[in-house]
């Protein structure tokens, strides 16, 4: 079943890959995204609580489900690495990290913004943000472990395990904070009590889902392509491709 | 063809090649002397021997078996003494070589291993922490597992290191002594082995850039 | 079976009873952390109470950070992990001993001295019946889990803080449930659902530690 997938293991070949990939992501990815955010921003009706605060969600729903996507995306390559001993699954791994943390960021910036009216100030301790607030942690401990070392076949296996080990913690993570948060009364305002959500804001919302979700992977891909050229730039194959774009 | 045989290894650390394709059959009986300037990749060579580290591609064979299925036997027939010399320096001397031969699951004696560490001029020494030891003492600390436990292959990295001249003598002979009993020896040394090491061959690695 | 015991328990034992300053040390830091927090926030008895099982919590989730790189720095160092690695025994069997002694040498002392830590923060019998329970079993988690995170920074020359960074977010369940466990004892409420979950934990850390362990520290002596 892995066997079609094997010669990407090589770094020229996923090179290539990530190459022809790109532009079927980037340009899908912005252009939803693009449109969920103006569709959501200006055109979707006014919710009939919040008024025009609400449209935070455009941004601050996609980015906090794909916070959480991204993680799991990278210790999945994590585990590919480690398992099948792929060099170029820790290159992916590597190239998301930085990646996932900045849209954890932006989940984070975007909750806070949004406490703002909704509860007068500008952090609250809601499970939601908690967690997503020790995502970044998470994120920021594989970046800074990679980071730690010189040799970085090295550093992506360290990493990787880390990833590991947090994906292991994430649900437990979730679980843990929504429940201590029910304990502790008084900062209970969960933001999504109800999930019924008319289909005219839905809409824009999948649409930027879909949009940021692509656009991350775009993203992904040119920091894996880069950071393939950076190990590999010795490599006949890369004084090839530099030739040849010299060329151009 | 017994003993221990690397097969076409390659070698690459922080995207240098240090050796590739290298080939050659360490034989029972046979002492090889391994030579080649400073970053020729010596120690990364004796480490992917020993399975602590592994190669970027090639085999290692042990007795015509693939390394990884022999690995336990393999284990209990090597002695393998690094840069680090492996000895604690909270513990005495008598206490590493104890808990050494329990890890290896090597009978140890008392009076054997005084005798041992006697013979490398510890006498005295024996319960007192290694920390308190000269570094060329504590290297013969280490060097007392040679005496202790039965075991074909030796992979010394760099054994002379911090060793006087009466020392490097003592090791030499016992290096002798075993591969005319059949042992196997691999062993690196910046200064050239003298007469008393007995005959060996020589393994040069050149600095690749 | 008896090279384990023999070659690693009885060694570890054996170092630690030499290096008893520093057993000591991460115990003195968590009773100097507890004892700023009556100083810091008041002495009074209610608040104390209120704030006293995170505060122990904490205290020994950071002083266990501190001495959690005695596992296996000085064995990497001197070279000893290279001679456990090719002595025959599985590693991950070498590790789990030497987590267990280390989980061992340091939760006995601090079991001796908890009685203080409750008197300090006025704890009453029951909150101190749970605490105990609780730190008996979520301090072998925080081996179990820190070795994991050690074995990957060992080789790192200043690993000490990164350490703490890798391993505070991933502890956080941990301190939630058993801290809850304690307040739970405090109001007179059944807390075996907490204890269960932190078994849980520590069931499932038991099982794939060692590997992770083992694996790491293939990585950090590559």
């Amino acid at each position: 079943m892995w066997k079609w997938l094997h010669p990407y293991a090589k770094p020229e070949r996923a090179y290539h890959l990530c190459h022809r990939l790109q532009p079927y992501l980037w340009w899908p990815g912005v252009l939803a995204l693009l449109t969920g955010c103006i569709w959501g921003l200006a055109f979707a009706p006014q919710d009939y609580q919040q008024g025009d605060s609400f449209r935070i969600i455009y941004i601050h729903v996609p980015s906090a489900i794909l916070s959480m996507s991204t993680y799991v995306a990278m210790a999945g390559a994590a585990l590919v690495g480690i398992v099948w001993q792929w060099r170029t699954a820790f290159m992916a791994m590597i190239a998301m990290a930085p990646v996932g943390a900045v849209v954890t960021f932006i989940a984070l910036f975007t909750g806070a913004a949004w406490g703002k009216p909704m509860w007068g100030t500008w952090w609250v301790w809601d499970a939601r943000l908690t967690s997503e607030l020790i995502l970044m942690f998470l994120y920021l401990g594989v970046i800074a472990l990679y980071g730690a070392f010189e040799d970085k076949q090295q550093a992506g296996k360290a990493a990787g395990v880390m990833a590991l080990v947090g994906v292991v913690n994430i649900p437990v993570i979730h679980y843990s904070v929504e429940w201590w948060n029910t304990l502790h009364q008084g900062a209970t305002i969960s933001k999504f009590d109800k999930p019924s959500i008319a289909p005219e804001m839905l809409w824009p919302l999948l649409i930027a889902l879909l949009g940021l979700a692509l656009f991350i992977a775009a993203v992904s891909v040119m920091r894996m392509k880069n950071e393939i050229i950076r190990r590999e730039y010795h490599r006949p194959w890369v004084k090839a491709l530099a030739a040849s774009s010299v060329g151009d | 063809m017994a003993g221990l045989k690397a097969d076409n290894l390659t070698c690459i650390k922080r995207d240098r090649v240090l050796f590739s394709k290298l080939s050659f059959l360490l034989a029972p009986g046979t002492l090889l002397h391994l030579r080649g300037p400073n970053g020729a990749g010596k120690t990364s060579l004796l480490r992917i021997l020993t399975g602590l580290s592994s190669a970027q591609s090639g085999t290692i064979y042990i007795d015509d078996e693939p390394f990884h299925d022999a690995r336990e036997r393999f284990y209990q027939q090597l002695i393998y003494i690094g840069h680090k010399a492996g000895v604690n320096g909270a513990l005495t001397a008598l206490e590493n070589l104890k808990f050494w031969c329990a890890q290896h699951n090597s009978v140890f004696e008392v009076d054997r291993s005084f005798a041992i560490l006697a013979k490398l001029g510890l006498v005295g020494l024996e319960d007192v922490p290694v920390r308190m030891l000269s570094a060329g003492q504590q290297r013969r600390v280490a060097l007392a597992r040679l005496w202790l436990k039965q075991a074909t292959y030796w992979i010394l990295d760099e054994p002379f290191t911090a060793l006087d001249v009466g020392g490097i003598n003592i090791l030499e002979q016992h290096m002798k002594i075993h591969v005319s009993n059949g042992g196997a020896i691999m062993t690196t040394s910046h200064q050239p082995l003298t007469d008393a090491a007995g005959p060996f061959t020589e393994l040069y690695l050149e600095y690749n850039i | 079976m008896s090279a384990l015991y023999k070659g690693i328990f009885k060694r570890d034992i054996a170092l630690a009873f030499r290096q008893r300053s520093e057993l000591a040390q991460p115990l003195m830091f968590l009773l100097m952390v507890i004892t700023l927090f009556p100083l810091g926030i008041g002495p009074g008895p209610v608040i104390l109470q209120k704030i006293g099982p995170g505060v122990i919590w904490i205290a020994a989730i950071l002083s266990s950070l501190l001495a959690m790189d005695r596992m296996f720095r000085d064995d990497f160092w001197d070279g000893s992990l290279e001679q456990y690695m090719l002595s025959g025994q599985p590693l991950w069997a070498v590790t789990a001993v030497k987590v267990a002694v280390h989980w061992l040498v340091s939760f006995i002392p601090l079991a001796v001295f908890s009685p203080l830590l409750a008197l300090f923060l006025n704890l009453t019998m029951e909150m101190y019946v749970a605490l105990m329970l609780s730190l008996l079993l979520g301090t072998p988690l925080l081996s179990l889990v820190g070795a994991i995170a050690v074995g990957l920074t060992v080789g790192l020359q200043r690993g000490g803080v990164l350490l703490a960074l890798l391993l505070i977010p991933v502890f956080i369940p941990l301190l939630i449930f058993a801290t809850s466990a304690v307040d739970s004892a405090a109001l007179q409420l059944p807390y075996r659902a907490q204890l269960a979950i932190i078994g849980a934990m520590l069931l499932v850390a038991m099982a794939t530690a060692p590997l992770a362990i083992a694996y790491a520290l293939r990585v950090s002596q590559n």
